[in-house]
């Protein structure tokens, strides 16, 4: 096949703006957010500069841009030692528990500066109800009573969460700006496409690369550090909405993986990208079950009205042994499992029994009580899902008399939620007993010198949430500082040639201005492939080899290496993407992202040979948790010349002790 | 197409350089017909239904219709967001109403002061745990 070339000749090569910095954040969400405010503390006065880049404008972007109704982790009363064990048992025994309980030790902090800041936090008043956060009544940090709706979550109403928290970051950038005497340090709607090693150092970042979405405009950015943090990866599966509705993912649709895929470009270890979140969601709105099951304690059942986590559980235990025993100590994996059970047994559909929570709880509730619970309950949409709320006004559902279907949605990839795919990172040092490859230098940078993640970003790590991405966020931020004093004399120094990586960004507008005239429509044209068909392609490979919804998440060896074969020759065709405009060309890299973060997930899957996360994923043809040969982390590393990736295991080392 | 914008409504922000929703939405959906001066979603099924747009809207120009592969049609739900909470008015398919109102915000927009009133950063602790403003921490 012809390989096309850049010359712009066909479209307009654009203006080039230089940005030289020392500390480059990629992304807006809650980690940059996090390691700004915290960095800038340290870095200002040492004359350290901080510039964040977001794909979209900071008030609004990452996964918290709708807001939430709930903070997951908040560790208030309980100690880190046994969150640390919460998340070991949710995440079926594999974890680096330095990284959990270091997350666990800093993240209340950060949720006292959210509620200093202007966040409201229910609160439990002395007589037992709960008080919106608008109320007066003394603040965590005075002793206040949070609302929890399960042992680590409480409930605030944060329809303007990250507007808030993008207020923090954004001043203190300001701050940092005027202080070094830099002219621009925010850029938003610029996306980063490309990170650039060094010159003299292959295994160093120096520099990156991206474009504007709205002005012809590319940016290189050269810095001594970065933190990659841009959310996870969602819609690299086809999913159970293949029209409109695609977009109601459940994560953000925008998480385009470009977290995983520049890491593994740029050579830096990944580690359990295997792994895979499937949350069991209300039916196509995708809306919140959490505060539903915790808060309101209601039951899922069958159509039948069999609670199917007891009815199947034996059958799971003949496959699963101990991960499916203790009925009170089910992994959200294994509840999935038993769900489908019976989802494929024709007792569906899964019903949420929200009319029965609701009678039960208005049988001591007063009138005025009742109706202040319901408006709770749709609070809970409407702060982080408000597509949830559209769906039972159009099906004419009150959750006070009806139920409501359940459904386990596609996969999605992310290492921040209930989830723990991503990179390996450093840990904090500090903790007794660990390995030596758990610690080598700074606190959450990756293998490769210099670059740093956090949030959907650091892997083996999960059930951070959002206040745990902002506190993670904080840790790189200052550990950034640290490694910016420690390398002061280093002036990073781009490794490739820049028109180069210019020419390779803008290839698919190039393409598309060389053949958009050789047929009468332009989407359908055997000279290239649009951003839109690139990404069905994906997802129909994925969705149908690597365990998507439509073969109930299983897959094997066999299915596994047609799917690469069919991934390896998508990549080919990456280099005949065509882009119409700056949108699509966004559109073209990210899903190029996806599929490199889809191309990981599948070599992981087909490397390791158990089925570690039932409900999430199954091996057909290892249909076991093998904990003698497999509780270990699974290692990838992505040679970039060769497209080829070498995996291996790395000890799992307990430090909490049961 | 999930988010909407009502023709009559929509003075694309009166020939400003972007209009708000352009500003806001974070999947770049929003775009502006300069020859018509009006705002229109150019990628509706990249649409998380998030509702940035339609809250920013300052001619309230801008609804969502629910997913069209799989929400009947008829319901609505509209919100108006001021500085310290949000009114919504939800429409079910068959005319029943609900209004809720919930605060969004403690503070005055604008007002956050980051660091005032808090330690100051001690060097000795950079490279180990804890923050700027959190010396102390527990280990294992």
């Amino acid at each position: 096949m012809e390989v096309e070339k850049n010359e712009f000749k066909y479209c307009e090569k654009p203006e080039v703006v230089t940005v030289d910095t020392d500390i480059l954040l990629i992304g807006g969400g809650m980690a940059c957010c996090g390691a700004v405010y915290e960095g800038a503390k340290w870095g200002t006065p040492k004359g350290i500069r901080f510039t964040m880049v977001d794909k979209a404008a900071t008030d609004r972007s990452g996964a918290v841009a709708q807001g939430l109704s709930a903070i997951n982790t908040y560790c208030g009363e309980n100690d880190p030692a046994d969150y640390v064990k919460y998340v070991r048992k949710d995440l079926m025994g594999v974890i680096r528990e330095d990284l959990v309980y270091d997350l666990g030790r800093h993240v209340d902090n950060s949720v006292h500066l959210f509620e200093e800041w202007g966040l409201p936090v229910w609160k439990r008043a002395e007589d037992g109800s709960t008080q919106d956060g608008s109320k007066p009544a003394p603040k965590l940090t005075e002793g206040g009573k949070p609302v929890r709706s399960g042992r680590w979550q409480i409930m605030i109403n944060g329809e303007s969460y990250k507007v808030i928290v993008a207020e923090a970051a954004k001043k203190a950038l300001e701050y940092n700006r005027k202080e070094t005497g830099v002219e621009q340090n925010h850029f938003e709607r610029v996306f980063i496409s490309e990170l650039i090693h060094d010159k003299n150092d292959p295994n160093r970042v120096a520099g990156a690369i991206g474009f504007s979405v709205r002005e012809n405009k590319v940016y290189v950015f050269t810095a001594k550090t970065m933190l990659l943090a841009c959310g996870g990866a969602v819609n690299v599966y086809r999913p159970r909405s293949t029209a409109e509705g695609q977009g109601r993912a459940w994560y953000p649709v925008w998480n385009a993986g470009t977290t995983y895929a520049l890491a593994a470009q740029a050579g830096a270890e990944l580690v359990l990208m295997e792994n895979r979140f499937v949350p069991a969601r209300f039916k196509d709105g995708y809306g919140p079950v959490g505060a539903w099951f915790l808060f309101f304690k209601c039951k899922a059942t069958n159509s039948l009205g069999e609670d199917y986590c007891s009815t199947n559980l034996g059958v799971a235990n003949q496959d699963f042994g101990k991960y499916a025993e203790d009925p009170h100590a089910l992994t959200t994996a294994m509840r999935n499992h038993m769900m489908m059970i019976d989802m494929k047994a024709g007792k569906g559909p899964i019903l949420m029994r929200t009319h029965e929570a609701m009678q039960a709880l208005g049988e001591t509730m007063t009138p005025k009580q009742m109706k202040h619970l319901e408006a709770e309950a749709w609070e809970d949409f409407l702060d982080m899902c408000i597509g949830q709320a559209v769906v039972w006004a159009g099906n004419n559902i009150e959750p006070d008399k009806l139920p409501s279907e359940l459904m386990p949605t596609e996969p999605y990839l992310l290492g921040s939620h209930a989830g723990c795919a991503g990179i390996w990172v450093s840990g904090p040092g500090d903790i007794a007993g660990i390995p030596d490859e758990w610690h080598w230098g700074y606190n959450r940078m990756t293998t490769v010198d210099g670059l740093f993640t956090a949030g959907d970003g650091v892997g083996a790590s999960g059930h951070k949430f959002s206040s745990g991405s902002h506190a993670e966020g904080r840790i790189a931020g200052k550990a950034m500082v640290a490694y910016c004093l420690d390398h002061a004399d280093y002036k990073p120094e781009l490794g490739r040639d820049v028109d180069e990586v210019i020419a390779e960004i803008y290839l698919p507008m190039e393409v598309y201005g060389k053949y958009k005239d050789y047929s009468t429509d332009t989407s359908v044209n055997p000279h290239y492939i649009k951003p839109k068909m690139f990404q069905a392609r994906l997802q129909k490979i994925m969705d149908e080899y690597v365990a998507g919804v439509s073969t109930w998440y299983t897959t094997s060896k066999t299915m596994l290496e047609k799917g690469l074969e069919h991934l390896v020759m998508l990549k080919e065709d990456a280099g005949k993407m065509a882009a119409e405009d700056l949108h699509e060309l966004m559109r073209c890299w990210e899903n190029y992202h996806r599929l490199m973060a889809g191309e990981a997930h599948a070599q992981h899957i087909l490397f390791r040979e158990d089925t570690r996360y039932p409900g999430y994923y199954f091996r057909a043809d290892h249909f076991y948790v093998d904990d003698e040969n497999w509780r270990c982390f699974t290692i990838s590393k992505y040679d970039r010349d060769t497209h080829t990736w070498s995996l291996s295991k790395r000890d799992y080392v307990q430090v909490v002790p049961d | 197409m999930p988010s909407f914008v009502i023709k009559e409504k929509c003075d694309g922000c009166k020939g400003q350089e972007r209009t708000a929703c352009m500003y806001i939405c974070p999947n770049n959906l929003m775009k502006l017909d300069v020859d018509r001066m009006l705002a229109w979603n150019q990628e509706p099924d990249q649409c998380w239904e998030c509702y940035n747009c339609v809250k920013i809207c300052p001619q309230q120009a801008i609804e969502v219709r629910g997913y069209a592969d799989f929400v009947p049609l008829g319901g609505n739900v509209i919100p108006l967001r001021g500085t310290d909470a949000i009114m919504w008015t939800i429409k079910f398919r068959n005319g029943n109403l609900k209004r809720y109102k919930f605060p969004i915000r403690t503070t005055a927009e604008g007002s956050i002061d980051l660091y005032s009133g808090k330690p100051e950063q001690d060097y000795d602790n950079l490279k180990k745990p804890g923050f700027f403003n959190m010396p102390e921490y527990p280990t294992l």
